[in-house]
């Protein structure tokens, strides 16, 4: 198998053995890159320069006997809302198409101490508002399987399909409602999104802070520990980052589900839920129950009103820190303006793209006085509810199992004109989100038309080890995670 | 139900300057999405405390001792206009 195609932990132990070098690694990946990326636009911009640089550091760190962390050497790819210093960071926005940050974020900084190799910044919907990667002010990102005419879901659109192109060999995405798990469902590839707190969000540009999270997109599930071990941790750049030990992610992935109990909500298998994505997970959630877990169904008797709840809040959130673009500090400015109010509110109307401008609206109108206690006030009462939903299920059960995405990937340009419909695909995602739990998209079948369906698997607060543990458990008895797009 | 005048007033809140075009079709997509979000009223929770945040958060507190972490050139390089260390801005004061 070419290297480009592999895991980050078969990989590592060929770096390691001098088998492979970081260096070879890496033209291996720019060249496959390279070979795809006018097809699926996975990337805002691709860094080769660095990645040589850092597989060179990488080499010599090798060559002195040092075989640094499990990501020494490897190349990722980072959504490009990560601020990376000295490269720019555009949160596929017109506003900030010329952004170049002064400084890492702190996961960036991690992975740099860690040895790894950045080839690029991953395309996404601007500012992550989206669910289709078709938000991009540069381009949408084509998802690798059935065709190259679906979306790659989002908004870690490009994220996603980079992994799945094998136009790298991890990255990492961001998580809102959705953003790491849906689009890695729609491109058959394993995505975590940590517990709220988990891993901090210093330097992730933010969309909903109350929300937001980082997270890996791998080729498998023991890919994503290795990369969730490198970022995650308290740091106290990021006042929302817990103070919570930080286990072995590694250590338990070959436990298995014997004994375990997997609740399946039954709200979960919502109307008008694709038929083929429906067979595809109850045949996944009997896998798990053919590896040892014993199954009880569940009530999450609040999700119905999950999206709702989702968009209020996010918005509201989302229009309160998107008010620093204002054309002074950095970002573009409207040109010659003869006042600061028509300055700002030009700046703001030439940058932003429609479904942020939509959504910077609804927040407003949400956060506005009569209105507060209506929408705003209400969603944050029912995200209370949530949280109680979710505690007295895992009263019955250690993990939930249920689908990531209602429908397999949409066609491009689909459901553009339709945003209350792109939103209602977010409905088995956001639940989890209002509660901050930790939760994996893991593959589970293909469509007739070759599209990847995911399972996803969800667990109480800072369990990303036993979500995991579920995960590599699924990923032993199947072999989806294998299966690679017809893409040359 | 939201008017043209409401989103027009909303935009002039979020510091947006909305086309004609975009005022119409804003005003037809909020009420849509708005509508769905009225379906929040059907939960009663008249005795539910509302939730900011899922962190059992505490303030953080630090000493407030000065840190190097950029220099004046490095906070200005992505300015739209800057001179000697500072952000230019359109004239506020007549």
């Amino acid at each position: 198998m070419a290297v480009c195609h592999q895991t980050i932990h078969a990989l590592q132990a060929q770096l390691v053995s001098g088998e492979l070098s970081a260096t070879a690694l890496t033209e291996a990946v720019l060249q496959r890159l390279h070979a795809v990326e006018d097809r699926v636009h996975a990337y805002i911009t691709v860094t080769p320069e660095l990645a040589r640089e850092q597989a060179a550091a990488a080499d010599a760190a090798f060559a002195r006997g040092d075989v640094g962390s499990p990501l020494q050497g490897i190349p990722l790819a980072l959504k490009d809302n990560l601020c990376t210093q000295g490269i720019r960071t555009t949160c596929a926005s017109h506003m900030l198409e010329h952004f170049v940050p002064p400084y890492d974020a702190t996961v960036v900084q991690r992975l740099k101490a860690a040895g790894a190799v950045f080839v690029g910044k991953a395309n996404m919907d601007e500012f992550a508002m989206g669910s289709s990667t078709e938000n991009s002010y540069f381009a949408p990102t084509c998802n690798p399987w059935g065709g190259l005419d679906h979306v790659p879901g989002g908004s870690s659109g490009g994220s996603a399909a980079a992994v799945a192109a094998d136009a790298c060999i991890a990255a990492l995405g961001s998580d809102t409602g959705g953003s790491i798990r849906q689009p890695a469902a729609m491109t058959g590839v394993v995505g975590l999104k940590p517990t709220y707190g988990r891993v901090s969000r210093y330097g992730l540009v933010a969309f909903a802070s109350s929300l937001d999270q980082i997270g890996p997109l791998t080729k498998d599930v023991r890919d994503a520990a290795l990369l969730l071990q490198a970022i995650a941790g308290h740091d106290a750049c990021d006042s929302t980052s817990g103070d919570v030990p930080v286990p072995d992610y590694s250590a338990g992935l070959d436990r298995g589900v014997q004994g375990m109990k997997l609740g399946v909500p039954r709200e979960y298998f919502v109307d008008g839920m694709d038929p083929e994505v429906e067979a595809a997970v109850r045949t996944g959630i009997d896998t798990l129950k053919q590896a040892g877990a014993e199954l009880v169904e569940v009530s999450l008797p609040h999700t119905k009103y999950a999206v709702a709840t989702y968009y209020v809040l996010a918005n509201a959130e989302a229009s309160s820190n998107l008010a620093r673009y204002d054309g002074v500090r950095y970002g573009r400015r409207a040109a010659a303006s003869a006042d600061l109010l028509s300055m700002y509110k030009r700046t703001r109307a030439e940058g932003f793209g429609t479904e942020v401008k939509r959504r910077i609206m609804l927040g407003t109108y949400a956060l506005s006085s009569g209105y507060y206690d209506a929408y705003y006030k209400k969603a944050q009462q029912l995200r209370t509810l949530f949280r109680q939903d979710f505690r007295q299920a895992f009263e019955q059960c250690d993990a939930l199992v249920t689908p990531v995405s209602p429908t397999p990937a949409f066609r491009l340009g689909e459901r553009l004109d339709d945003p209350l419909q792109m939103y209602l695909a977010d409905v088995l995602t956001t639940p989890i989100s209002l509660a901050g739990l930790p939760a994996i998209s893991v593959p589970c079948g293909y469509t007739q038309q070759d599209l990847p369906i995911g399972l996803q698997l969800i667990a109480p607060p800072f369990c990303e080890a036993l979500v995991l543990q579920v995960a590599a458990a699924f990923e032993t008895a199947t072999d989806f995670h294998t299966k690679k797009p017809a893409l040359y | 139900m939201i008017s043209i005048a409401e989103v027009e007033h909303v935009a002039h809140l979020a510091r947006l300057a909305l086309s004609p075009e975009e005022q119409q079709r804003f005003t037809e997509q909020l009420n849509a999405i708005l509508a769905y979000m009225d379906q929040l009223n059907d939960v009663p929770t008249d005795d539910v405390e509302p939730t900011s945040h899922v962190l059992d958060l505490v303030n953080v507190f630090r000493d407030d001792t000065a840190r190097q972490l950029i220099s004046v050139e490095e906070a200005l390089q992505n300015a739209p206009e800057s001179t000697h260390q500072y952000f230019v801005v359109p004239r506020i004061v007549e």
